[in-house]
């Protein structure tokens, strides 16, 4: 195990991953990454593998569409011997009522003015691109091809093997257990496995953020909570893009192995760490999928898990240097987002701890944001 | 059943993978029952490792030679048995 490092990450998810991998690509050395569980333990292996652009902010807008344009070329710059299974046939977001279509058309707008191709549909053109749509409950949709499927697993295995010929040391189950400060700075990590000198951290923690914040004394705004997801047997492709609904409350996908993965959020599940599984997801799931996707309802779920959403005040990403610990960067509170936004992550971090000018204004996903702030611009558009 | 080619022998049914597909997954440092899975989808297929979690378990003690008992099982989640989406509504309705 390394007793010195440049840069310390904490967390060995998507983001982690992302991270470790940008700042190796840009020439850093002596680069730590330690990860409690294993790889993708957390929010990364347990998400629903979809890759959106239709967003509700300009940040996210910017984030998401930066971030699909890497992952169109990944395979190829982290020269992966796997397969990450980027398929882009969109994303058909459906409206249950004129509310949300009056919702759903400006949100398009925002996109279209940022150069993501996303387009409103009637419910006729919504069922020629998924045939068995269930258009008796909707409204309208909107639809952006270019949105689509990413393997969690497989996209994170290449950060890692990419970070790792550059000489990224990674550690898993390797749990930090402190981080020591000395007037103020950081000096290193304590682990389960011994002490690292550094005076740089990164906290990609996800689901456990919060608790790696108040490591160096930061009360970061952030809680996590429990999303229930499922899978069913593999079948004959049916089904080519993602099929979310806010209103509804469900996504749903065919992922290129042939498996249905759909899952929905409780807003009423306790804030914390808990990922169970519960029969009251099952039912809600089970009667939502049969009415907006009727033939779904054929396939048997083969397993189901829960996974942490990291929330923030405004549900925007929190990139960002720390004001009052020096040396402390901060990539959480991704609201359910972090896996299709990893590739700006990695860069943005990456050049605040470089000093190098940002790819994109970084104020509304500072820390600070939230410092005695109305929100300002709140997502909605989340499952 | 040492002579036979790791390329002959499925480890794994519901998704096709080999015990030489473990060999490489070994190599390449991968060690755990959780890794394998996420690499190449080894039990996570409708048996949901009941067929092949056995054997997995047993070549990651042999590979690494360490005790049957360090070599950790995968995470047990629901279900046991597939069952179709709609009879969960039918049930839950009644």
């Amino acid at each position: 195990m390394m007793t010195k490092a440049d840069v310390v990450i904490i967390g060995g998810g998507i983001s982690g991953a992302s991270i470790a991998y940008h700042l190796a690509e840009a020439g850093v050395k002596n680069i730590v990454v330690l990860e409690k569980q294993y790889m993708t333990y957390g929010a990364t292996g347990r998400c629903g593998a979809g890759v959106r652009q239709q967003w509700g902010t300009k940040m996210n807008c910017l984030l998401a569409k930066k971030s699909v344009a890497f992952f169109e070329k990944a395979q190829s710059i982290l020269d992966y011997d796997g397969d990450i299974e980027f398929k882009q046939e969109g994303y058909l977001i459906v409206a249950s009522d004129a509310k949300e279509t009056e919702t759903f058309a400006a949100n398009v707008a925002l996109q279209n003015s940022f150069g993501i191709p996303a387009r409103m549909c009637t419910k006729e053109e919504a069922q020629e691109i998924v045939p068995h749509l269930n258009t008796d409950v909707i409204h309208s949709a909107a639809f952006c091809p270019t949105d689509g499927h990413l393997n969690p697993f497989t996209m994170t295995d290449a950060f890692f093997k990419a970070a790792k010929r550059l000489g990224v040391h990674y550690y898993d189950h390797t749990a930090v257990t402190d981080i020591t400060m000395k007037s103020g700075k950081i000096t290193g990590v304590m682990t389960e496995r011994g002490f690292i000198e550094t005076d740089t951290v990164v906290n990609a923690a996800g689901g456990w953020a919060k608790e790696v914040g108040a490591m160096v004394g930061l009360d970061i705004p952030v809680y996590s909570r429990n999303h229930e997801i499922l899978v069913t047997e593999p079948i004959e492709k049916i089904q080519g893009p993602m099929v979310i609904s806010f209103s509804k409350n469900i996504y749903c996908q065919q992922t290129p192995h042939g498996a249905f993965i759909m899952g929905r959020g409780d807003k009423d599940a306790p804030k914390g760490h808990d990922m169970g599984s519960s029969w009251q997801f099952l039912e809600a799931m089970a009667k939502t999928v049969s009415e907006l996707l009727p033939p779904v309802g054929e396939l048997r779920v083969i397993r189901q898990w829960g996974g942490l959403y990291n929330m923030s005040p405004d549900h925007q990403p929190i990139i960002s240097a720390s004001r009052d610990v020096p040396g402390f960067y901060i990539a959480c509170g991704f609201s359910g987002h972090g896996f299709m936004l990893a590739p700006m992550t990695g860069l943005l971090i990456r050049e605040m701890i470089l000093g190098q000018t940002p790819s994109m204004p970084l104020e509304a996903l500072s820390l600070e944001r939230f410092e005695g702030q109305e929100i300002e611009e709140l997502e909605t558009s989340v499952v | 059943m040492d002579h036979m080619n790791p390329k002959d022998i499925i480890i794994c049914r519901c998704s096709d993978v080999t015990l030489f597909d473990l060999f490489e997954l070994f190599e390449q440092g991968y060690r755990s029952f959780e890794e394998l899975k996420r690499i190449k989808r080894v039990g996570m297929g409708p048996c949901q490792a009941n067929t092949c979690g056995k054997m997995v378990q047993w070549e990651i003690a042999k590979y690494f030679k360490i005790p049957l008992e360090e070599a950790l099982f995968h995470n047990l989640r629901p279900f046991t048995l597939g069952i179709k989406l709609k009879h969960i509504k039918e049930g839950s309705d009644t």
